[in-house]
C-alpha cells in the first residue's frame, strides 16, 4: 500500500498497526490519559503551527504582542526571575532576622507573611486574636513593629512584597513611613501588595468590608500609587489561592484574569486611564505538578491577558498588556508523610514555573504540611531555584518548550477553555456577581471534590499517601511559634499607646472617619497620616468596619 | 433503623481555609449523614452553643493556622462548662503529631492528620455510633 | 421525660434541643412530651419562609432576627433542606448566614434535613414548633427548602407565609404558573437593586390581581427588599405586623390553626389506624400472598380487596 505524506493519515496506520499490535496484548495503564486537571492527553501530539502567519499570530516573540513567549526580550539572559521566599513569623525581630538570613544565602527580594490577626485588621490584644499571633506569620499592631520589621534592611536597594489584601492600604502607609524614617523618598521605593479582595471572597478568607468599599481602597490605591509611588506594583491578582482551593489549572487562570477585568473596570469607571495604572498590575500563579500543563497554563496566561488588555480595554501602552506574575509552588500538592519527597516534588514545580516565564518564585520547604519552615527547609527551597537557575541549562533560551507539539496543544486548549469562563462571567454581570451567585465557588468546590474523590480511590497517585507509604515515619523537627507570643505583643502595643500622642491619634482616626463617609476621598493619605501617629492597625480598621461594614460568607456547599 | 447521626463542621479561630473542611462535609453526607456546616471565623462560643442547639453527636474542628493548642481545648472546656460533655469532639488540619498527646489530654477525642483517608474518619464515627446518647 | 418537658417550659437550651431531636428520632416518649408541652403552646407567631433557592431567605431571616431581637423578642428558626436520596444524609447550611446570632440566648436555631419528607418541611418540623412555642419564643420562622413546587405543607403549619422572589432568576413566571403562588401571604421582591426587579412586582400584581378579581381587599402585600444591605427590612416587618393583627381580629387565624390541628389529628389518627391493622393483622406479610393471587389473575383486584376487607372486620377483635 502506497504510504500517505500526510501525518494524520499515517498516524492513523500506525495507530491501526504497530500500536494495535502492542496494545492488543499489553494494554495501556489507562483508558484515558489526562492532566493533572483533566484536559485529554494523546499519545502523540502532532504539529498544529505549521506557518509564519501562524506563528507571528500565536506566538510572537518576547516582549512583544501577544507576549506568549514571555514579557520580556531578554528573559533570564538579561536577569534571573527573582527568588523571593515568602517569610515571616512570631515578632518582628525574629522575622527580621529571617530575612537577613535568607538575603546571606542569595535571596533577591523579600515577601512580608503577616499573621492571620493583622491580615484581618484586628489587634494581637483583640479577642479575634487567640491562639492565632505570630502563628503563620509576623504581628504588626503599630509602625514600631514596621520599624522593627525592617531594621538593617535598606528600602532602596530591596524590592518587597507584602502578602496582605483587606488591610493592604495600612501595610502599605506604613512602609512608606517607615522609608520616610530611612530616608527613603517613596518615589524610589520598589514592591508588590497584593491588595486583591476578590479572590478573597472566592478562596481564601482574609476579608474585612464588603466588595463595594473594598473595590475603593483599591482604587485609591491605584490612583495614589501612580502619582506617589510610581514604583510600586499595587496588585497582585492571584490564583494561586484558587488553585489551592482545588480549582483546574483552566479555572486558576480563567478566574484570575476574570478578576483582573473586574479591577481595571472599577478604575475605568472611578476615571483613571487605562494606561495610567495597568502597567503596574501585577499576577500570582501556582505551579502544580504537571509539568508540561503548567508551562502551557503561563503562556496561555499571558496571551488572553495581552488580547484582553487590547481588545477589551483598548489600552495603548504595550506594557499595559503584559501579564508579569510571581509563581508560588504549589502547597496543597505537598505531604505530610516522607516530608523529604517534597523536596522533588518542589523542584518539578520550579522547572514548570522557570519554564513558565515567572518574573519571580517563591519555594515551599519540605515541611509545608507540618508547620512553617526551618531553616535548613527554607534553605534548602531557595538552593532549588539556585540550582535551576545556574545548573540545569534551561534559562539559556527563551521559552524553550514552544514548538513542543503537546505543550502548544495545551496552551491553545487551556486559552480556549479560558475564553469560555471569561464570557460566562461577564454573562453573569462580573467577578462580583458571579462570587455572589456562589458560580465561582462552585466551580472550584467540584473540581476539589472530583479531585479528592480520585485520591481516595487511589486513581491519582499521591506517592507516600496512598502508594509507596511507610508504617513508621521518623519524626520531623519543625518550627514552633513561642505561645507567649500574643502577650508580647500586647505589652508592645500598650507601651506604643503611652509614648505616642493620643490627641493626634485621635484626630486623625476622626479625620480618616469622615474621609471613609465621602466616596470621593482618597483615604491612603489619611491612613498614612494616622499611621505615622502609631494608630494601630486595629484602631484604623475599626473605624473602617463601622463605616463600611463586614462582608459576611454566604455560599455554601 | 439505624439513627441518624449530626456532625458539626466547625472553624474555629481566624483561618480561611476550608477546602478540607468542605470536603468533609460533603464526603460525610455521602456517608449519610446530617452535617451542619457553620463556614469560616467561628468563635469557640459560637461552636459549642450551635453544637447544642443542633443536637449534634460529634463536632469536628478544622484548623490550619496553628491556632488548635488554644482554640481546641477551649471548645472542650466550654463544652464542659455547658454540661456538653457527651459531644465527642474530634480535629483535623496542620497538627504537628507533638502536639496530639496534649490535645488529646484536654479531652479530644482524636486528630485526623493531613492525609488520612475519609474511610477513617467513618470508621471513627461507626465505632462511636453506641456512644451518643439521642 | 417529663423532667424533659419542665426543663424546656424553662427555656433549658440543652433541654429544647433534645426534645427536637426525640420528635425527629420518633421516640416513643415524644407523645407524653408533646402532651407535656401542649397547654403552653398558642402564643408564639409562626412564618413560613419559602422561595427559590438563592432568593436570599436565610440573609433575610439573618436581617429579620437583628431588628426583632432590639424590640426583646425571642426569635427560633428551623431551616430545613433536601437529604440525599442516594445517602440519606445532608449538609445543612442554612445557618451560615445567620451565625451573628449564635450566642444571643435569645435566638435559638435548629437545622432540619426533610428525611424524605415531601412538602418541604421535615416530618418533625410540626412538634418541633410546639417544643419551641411552649419553651417561650415569640416568632417561630420555618424556612423551607424552597423548590418551587413543594412546599405545600408550610402553609398549613404557618400563619403566615412569606414568599421571597428575586428578579432575574428566570424562573419568576415558571413559579406562578406552577400555582406556587397562591401559598404567599406577603410577597418579598428581594435584591430590588438588581435589573428587573420592578418588572417582577408588576407581575406578580398582575397575577395577584387576576386571583383577587372579585375580592379586591383580599389583596396580598407586596415588600421590596435588598436583605444584604438592610434595606426594606423595617418595612417588611410593619407589614408582617398588620398583617398578623388583621387575621387575628377577623377570626381567620384561629380558623386556620384549627384547621391544621384537624389536619394533624387526622393524620396521626390514620397512621395509627395502620399502625395497629398492620401490627395486628400483619397485612405486609398478607399483602405478598395477595399480590401472587392477582398477578397470576387468580383473583381480581377490588373483589379481592372488599373480599379481605370484610373478612378482617370480621375477624379483627379491635383491643
Amino acid at each position: 500500500m502506497p504510504e500517505s505524506k500526510h501525518i494524520d493519515d499515517q498516524r492513523r496506520s500506525w495507530e491501526s498497526g504497530i500500536v494495535q499490535k502492542v496494545t492488543d496484548k499489553n494494554p495501556e495503564r489507562k483508558r484515558e490519559f489526562t492532566t493533572g486537571s483533566w484536559i485529554p492527553v494523546e499519545r502523540v501530539h502532532l504539529p498544529s503551527i505549521t506557518t509564519d502567519v501562524e506563528y507571528t499570530e500565536k506566538l510572537g516573540f518576547p516582549g512583544e504582542y501577544p507576549f506568549t513567549r514571555g514579557v520580556q526580550p531578554t528573559m533570564y539572559r538579561g536577569r534571573f526571575w527573582t527568588m523571593r521566599q515568602y517569610a515571616g513569623f512570631g515578632t518582628a525581630e525574629e522575622s527580621n532576622e529571617r530575612y537577613k538570613f535568607l538575603m546571606s544565602q542569595g535571596q533577591t527580594g523579600l515577601s512580608i507573611a503577616f499573621d492571620l490577626p493583622t491580615q484581618i485588621g484586628y489587634d494581637s490584644d483583640d479577642s479575634h486574636s487567640e491562639g492565632e499571633v505570630g502563628k503563620v506569620g509576623v504581628a504588626i499592631d503599630t509602625l514600631k513593629d514596621m520599624e522593627i520589621l525592617f531594621d538593617g534592611i535598606p528600602l532602596d536597594k530591596v524590592s518587597t512584597s507584602m502578602t496582605i489584601n483587606a488591610p493592604a492600604a495600612v501595610l502599605l502607609a506604613m512602609y512608606i513611613a517607615v522609608a520616610e524614617k530611612q530616608g527613603v523618598s517613596r518615589q524610589d521605593i520598589n514592591g508588590t501588595i497584593q491588595n486583591d479582595i476578590l479572590k478573597e471572597y472566592m478562596a481564601r478568607g482574609t476579608y474585612i468590608f464588603p466588595p463595594k468599599p473594598s473595590l475603593r481602597l483599591i482604587t485609591n490605591i491605584f490612583e495614589y500609587c501612580a502619582k506617589e509611588v510610581p514604583k510600586w506594583n499595587t496588585i497582585s491578582i492571584s490564583g494561586y489561592h484558587i488553585r489551592e482551593a482545588g480549582s483546574t489549572a483552566v479555572q486558576e487562570v480563567a478566574f484570575t484574569l476574570a478578576d483582573g477585568i473586574e479591577y481595571v473596570k472599577t478604575a475605568i469607571k472611578a476615571g483613571m486611564d487605562v494606561d495610567a495604572f495597568a502597567d503596574r498590575l501585577s499576577f500570582f500563579f501556582n505551579s502544580h505538578n504537571d509539568l508540561l500543563e503548567e508551562v502551557a497554563k503561563f503562556r496561555a496566561a499571558r496571551r488572553v491577558w495581552a488580547k484582553i488588555m487590547k481588545e477589551k480595554f483598548h489600552a495603548k501602552s504595550p506594557k499595559s498588556m503584559m501579564l508579569r506574575f510571581h509563581t508560588q509552588t504549589g502547597g496543597s500538592t505537598l505531604t505530610a508523610q516522607q516530608p523529604d519527597n517534597n523536596i522533588v516534588r518542589v523542584a518539578i514545580q520550579t522547572l514548570a514555573a522557570v519554564l513558565g516565564g515567572t518574573q519571580s518564585l517563591h519555594t515551599n520547604s519540605r515541611d509545608e504540611a507540618l508547620g512553617l519552615p526551618t531553616e535548613d527547609a527554607v534553605r534548602i527551597a531557595l538552593r532549588t531555584q539556585q540550582i535551576v537557575a545556574y545548573e540545569s541549562g534551561v534559562t539559556n533560551s527563551i521559552d524553550p518548550l514552544a514548538g513542543s507539539y503537546l505543550v502548544e496543544d495545551l496552551t491553545d486548549k487551556i486559552e480556549s477553555e479560558v475564553w469560555k469562563y471569561i464570557d460566562k462571567i461577564e454573562e453573569l454581570g462580573g467577578m462580583v456577581r458571579a462570587i455572589e451567585n456562589g458560580f465561582v465557588q462552585k466551580e472550584i468546590q467540584d473540581a476539589a471534590y472530583k479531585y479528592q474523590r480520585e485520591v481516595e480511590s487511589g486513581e491519582r497517585v499521591i506517592i507516600g499517601v496512598n502508594k509507596f507509604t511507610v508504617k513508621q515515619e521518623t519524626p520531623k523537627e519543625i518550627l514552633k511559634v513561642d505561645p507567649e507570643l500574643r502577650n508580647i505583643q500586647i505589652r508592645k502595643i500598650g507601651e506604643a499607646r503611652k509614648t505616642r500622642n493620643s490627641e493626634a491619634v485621635k484626630t486623625r482616626l476622626n479625620q480618616l472617619r469622615n474621609g471613609a463617609k465621602h466616596p470621593e476621598v482618597n483615604l491612603i493619605p489619611l491612613i498614612l497620616d494616622a499611621v505615622r501617629e502609631y494608630a494601630t492597625l486595629g484602631e484604623i480598621c475599626n473605624v473602617l468596619r463601622e463605616e463600611f461594614g463586614e462582608y459576611q460568607e454566604s455560599i455554601v456547599l | 433503623m439505624k439513627k441518624i447521626i449530626r456532625i458539626l463542621i466547625a472553624k474555629p479561630g481566624l483561618d480561611g481555609h476550608d477546602r478540607g473542611a468542605k470536603y468533609v462535609a460533603r464526603a460525610l453526607k455521602d456517608a449519610g449523614y446530617e452535617v451542619i456546616y457553620t463556614g469560616i471565623r467561628q468563635t469557640p462560643e459560637a461552636i459549642v452553643k450551635t453544637a447544642i442547639q443542633e443536637d449534634v453527636d460529634f463536632i469536628g474542628l478544622s484548623l490550619l493556622s496553628g491556632a488548635h493548642n488554644e482554640l481546641f481545648p477551649k471548645v472542650v472546656r466550654l463544652l464542659h462548662e455547658q454540661q456538653a460533655d457527651d459531644i465527642i469532639v474530634l480535629g483535623g488540619g496542620v497538627i504537628p503529631d507533638a502536639d496530639i498527646p496534649q490535645l488529646k489530654a484536654s479531652g479530644i477525642e482524636t486528630i485526623f492528620t493531613p492525609g488520612t483517608p475519609i474511610s477513617d474518619v467513618i470508621q471513627f464515627i461507626e465505632a462511636n455510633r453506641e456512644r451518643v446518647s439521642r | 421525660m417529663i423532667d424533659l418537658a419542665e426543663k424546656v417550659l424553662k427555656g433549658d437550651v440543652r433541654a429544647i434541643a433534645r426534645a427536637i431531636s426525640w420528635i425527629e428520632n420518633n421516640r416513643p416518649e415524644k407523645e407524653h412530651l408533646i402532651d407535656a408541652l401542649f397547654p403552653h403552646c398558642g402564643n408564639a407567631q409562626v412564618w413560613g419562609i419559602t422561595g427559590p433557592p438563592g432568593a436570599g431567605k436565610s440573609t433575610l431571616l439573618d436581617k429579620i432576627i437583628e431588628i426583632e431581637r432590639r424590640k426583646q423578642k425571642k426569635i427560633a428558626v428551623i431551616a430545613v433542606d433536601p437529604s440525599s436520596p442516594f445517602s440519606g444524609g445532608a449538609i445543612l447550611g442554612d445557618r451560615l448566614r445567620m451565625q451573628s446570632h449564635a450566642t444571643d440566648e435569645g435566638v435559638f436555631i435548629r437545622s432540619m434535613a426533610s428525611r424524605g419528607h415531601l412538602g418541604g418541611v421535615a416530618q418533625a418540623t410540626s412538634g418541633a414548633i410546639k417544643v419551641l412555642d411552649a419553651a417561650g419564643f415569640d416568632l417561630i420562622a420555618i424556612e423551607t427548602i424552597g423548590v418551587g413546587q413543594t412546599e405545600i405543607e408550610v402553609v398549613g403549619l404557618s400563619d403566615i407565609v412569606l414568599l421571597v422572589l428575586v428578579p432575574g432568576l428566570g424562573d419568576e413566571i415558571q413559579a406562578m404558573k406552577a400555582g406556587v403562588m397562591e401559598i404567599g401571604d406577603i410577597f418579598i421582591v428581594n435584591k430590588k437593586d438588581r435589573d428587573g426587579a420592578l418588572k417582577l412586582k408588576a407581575e406578580i400584581e398582575y397575577v395577584l390581581g387576576i386571583q383577587f378579581a372579585d375580592y379586591p381587599e383580599k389583596m396580598k402585600p407586596i415588600v421590596m427588599t435588598v436583605a444584604s444591605m438592610n434595606e426594606g427590612i423595617e418595612e417588611l416587618l410593619t407589614v408582617t405586623d398588620d398583617y398578623f393583627l388583621k387575621i387575628s381580629n377577623d377570626g381567620s387565624l384561629q380558623d386556620k390553626r384549627k384547621t391544621y390541628l384537624k389536619s394533624e389529628i387526622r393524620q396521626i389518627f390514620m397512621q395509627k389506624v395502620s399502625a395497629h391493622v398492620n401490627h395486628k393483622y400483619k397485612f405486609e406479610n398478607r399483602l405478598d400472598e395477595w399480590v401472587d393471587e392477582v398477578y397470576q389473575k387468580k383473583k381480581r383486584p377490588y373483589s379481592l380487596i372488599n373480599e379481605k376487607i370484610n373478612l378482617f372486620l370480621r375477624e379483627c377483635n379491635w383491643l
